[in-house]
């Protein structure tokens, strides 16, 4: 039987050692098993994966072709999760949008919450006069997210290829996380911190002494991960030159984050465009030299270890201190943008109006296109606003780096074989909240 | 370099088709003023002036307005760190412009979305496809007249109007039953495999009624 559909992409050089192309087409000097070997390379199985499978954490379909267990083709097929939230946004105010963000990616809620509301205080022409204190907060809560994302990525990674053990690990430094978002926010999860214009609340007392607690604690938790997997024989086979995204294939299929830096580009939102303070705060990008699995996942092991060091020189600029004695603002004084604190709408004429026209009409915003993308765990998450004016967007565009980083399947996963898939997919550490929207 | 002699090297390059540089914000635009350019404009941009990158590909719907869509690019360069935001109109009649997977693959999740949710085609795109919403699906709802509730739609509860790859297999489940019953792998019958399915679904029902609530291979032939 002849093949005909023997051009296929090989990122990984995996079919070099296959009966090639060329073998079956016409006679060649070494084609001992010419006779008996052509139809197992023409056959072709078709393999579903998902939507319900424990290693596309979430619910990604991806249908693969094979011949044998080297995967031919592969087409995802996203949008299990649906919700249309880009809709919703047009028929809401911008500030009953910020819930829906925390289901983004909803392993990094409150990096999230931050990523909308500077896109639309960009829109209002206020994100520069964000006052320190907010600011500080702000990066301590990107931060936090992305260390909480990147242990959840870690961890399902390591027991996806293999080392339960792991993720166990990760998980108890998760929930000391979530100890302490609650703590801030008031939930767990749904964290809707920000306001357009600074924060929902300032620190509890005592969180910062709770969160330098857990910092001392996840340094040595990331040590003992890394003890676990960087020199992990069986984790390395699985990950070493499995998944390999070139440098330009990688700029060229708009990949981001910590996949785009594994890929060795040195670029990060938070460097080449700083936002927030992050201009004064000491901290290095990880980048890798080959841009395979394994180099994705140093680095999002180093990036934790930035984060606890960004996160240590927040806590002691903090302006104000941890118990805020000398009363720091955290949110921007304008009562026609930003809600007013809920203790003076309660006593204070002037409050009272600026919060029944914010919750009833929204604030005034100008006409006008922005779009502001903010360095998430994983990787740029943009919001286009498009305003017509008024309380509401008229269009508003998420750019979800899930969506954007999951199109390079079709490129990266022929060639390789089956159980590669999960180190795969593990290593680029998507989540399909984001992805679907 | 910034992005405002970015744009003005675009305009250079094209003349009348690029507008003015528009600055919100600190973020340029321009606008190109035939969209069937748009691709040209977008390969001029990435091999001559370094915009590597393609952020997004948004639409947007006008509703009202009569070059009703606005498809907005929005490029960055790893090189020179500066953005710039394309603009370029359509027409409801037309709906269609070229499109840019060739000059960006990244363009070509972002142009099914925009398909999918706006309906405006991309010419010469690989696969343009549905992508968020299912395969089949009629309606476009992110445009301003479909209402926010929903529409209800005729198709029947699957999702894949392509019979699945397993679809036949022995543990998947028959979509369009009436009931889960109808729908259970283990009732196929093999002498009707070969049936189409609404006549194999017709057959379940009879065989449903012949034998009360019991069901399953083992039952068929007793009484």
């Amino acid at each position: 039987m002849a093949t005909q559909e023997v051009h296929y992409p090989d990122p990984a050089g995996r079919l070099a050692t296959a009966p090639g192309p060329a073998a079956a087409g016409g006679p060649s000097p070494s084609t001992k098993g010419e006779d008996l070997l052509p139809d197992i390379h023409g056959e072709k199985m078709v393999l579903n994966m998902g939507p319900s499978h424990p290693a596309t954490h979430g619910v990604l379909r991806i249908v693969l072709e094979l011949d044998g267990e080297i995967i031919t083709k592969a087409t995802p097929d996203v949008g299990y999760l649906h919700r249309g939230d880009e809709k919703i946004a047009e028929n809401m105010t911008y500030t009953q949008f910020i819930p829906y963000t925390d289901r983004l990616d909803y392993l990094a809620p409150l990096a999230n919450n931050v990523a909308y509301a500077l896109a639309v205080e960009k829109l209002m022409g206020i994100d520069g006069k964000l006052p320190p204190r907010c600011q500080y907060i702000r990066v301590i809560c990107c931060e936090l997210a992305r260390i909480s994302a990147h242990l959840l990525g870690l961890g399902s990674f390591a027991m996806d290829v293999g080392a339960l053990t792991v993720f166990l690990f990760t998980f108890t430094e998760r929930e000391k996380i979530y100890n302490l978002i609650e703590a801030l926010t008031g939930a767990r999860f749904t964290t809707t911190y920000t306001r357009i214009g600074g924060l929902s609340r300032d620190l509890p007392p005592g969180w910062v002494g709770q969160c330098r607690k857990f910092l001392d604690e996840v340094v040595h938790n990331i040590d003992e991960t890394e003890q676990l997997l960087t020199r992990n024989k069986i984790f390395v086979d699985r990950t070493k030159d499995v998944g390999l995204i070139p440098r330009e294939v990688a700029i060229d299929y708009g990949l981001t984050g910590p996949n785009l830096r594994g890929s060795g580009v040195e670029f990060d939102m938070r460097k080449a465009h700083p936002y927030l303070v992050y201009k004064d705060l000491e901290f290095d990008i990880p980048i890798g030299s080959v841009g395979d699995a394994y180099d994705r996942y140093l680095i999002r092991i180093e990036e934790m270890r930035q984060s606890v060091r960004i996160l240590r020189q927040c806590l002691d600029k903090l302006p104000g201190g941890a118990e805020n004695g000398s009363h720091e603002p955290v949110n921007v004084p304008d009562g026609k943008t930003v809600l007013p604190e809920k203790r003076k709408v309660l006593t204070s004429m002037e409050e009272l109006i600026h919060q029944f026209i914010l919750v009833t009409e929204g604030m005034n915003a100008p006409p006008g296109e922005v779009y502001f993308g903010a360095e998430n765990p994983k990787g740029e998450l943009g919001f286009f606003i498009h305003s017509k004016g008024g309380g509401t967007p008229h269009r508003l565009k998420i750019r979800a780096p899930s969506f954007v980083n999951l199109s390079i399947l079709p490129y990266l996963m022929p060639g390789h074989m089956i159980s590669d898939t999960v180190s795969i997919f593990g290593s680029l550490d998507f989540v399909m909240g984001e992805c679907d929207r | 370099m910034t992005a405002r002699e970015l744009a003005q090297q675009l305009k250079t390059a094209f003349g009348d088709l690029i507008s003015e540089a528009e600055e919100f914000r600190g973020e340029i635009s321009v606008n190109v003023a035939n969209a069937e350019k748009i691709a040209e404009v977008c390969g001029h941009a990435k091999r001559e002036l370094g915009f590597d990158y393609l952020v997004d590909v948004s639409s947007i719907d006008n509703y009202g307005e009569d070059p009703r869509w606005t498809v907005v690019y929005h490029l960055y360069g790893y090189g020179h760190h500066c953005s710039l935001r394309l603009r370029t109109r359509v027409s409801e009649e037309l709906s269609e412009l070229p499109t840019v997977t060739t000059i960006w693959r990244t363009a070509d999740w972002h142009e099914r979305e925009a398909y999918d949710m706006m309906g405006i085609r991309f010419r010469g795109h690989p696969d343009l496809r549905r992508i968020l919403m299912w395969e089949g699906y009629p309606y476009f709802p992110l445009r301003k007249d479909f209402p926010l509730s929903g529409r209800p739609t005729n198709l029947p509860e699957v999702a894949f109007s392509k019979p699945a790859p397993l679809e036949g297999g022995p543990f998947v489940t028959i979509a369009g039953g009436k009931d889960s019953t109808a729908r259970e792998p283990r009732v196929r019958l093999p002498e009707t495999d070969d049936v189409p399915l609404n006549a194999r679904l017709e057959r379940r029902a009879d065989i449903k009624e012949a034998h009360g609530k019991s069901h399953g291979p083992g039952k068929v032939g007793t009484p």
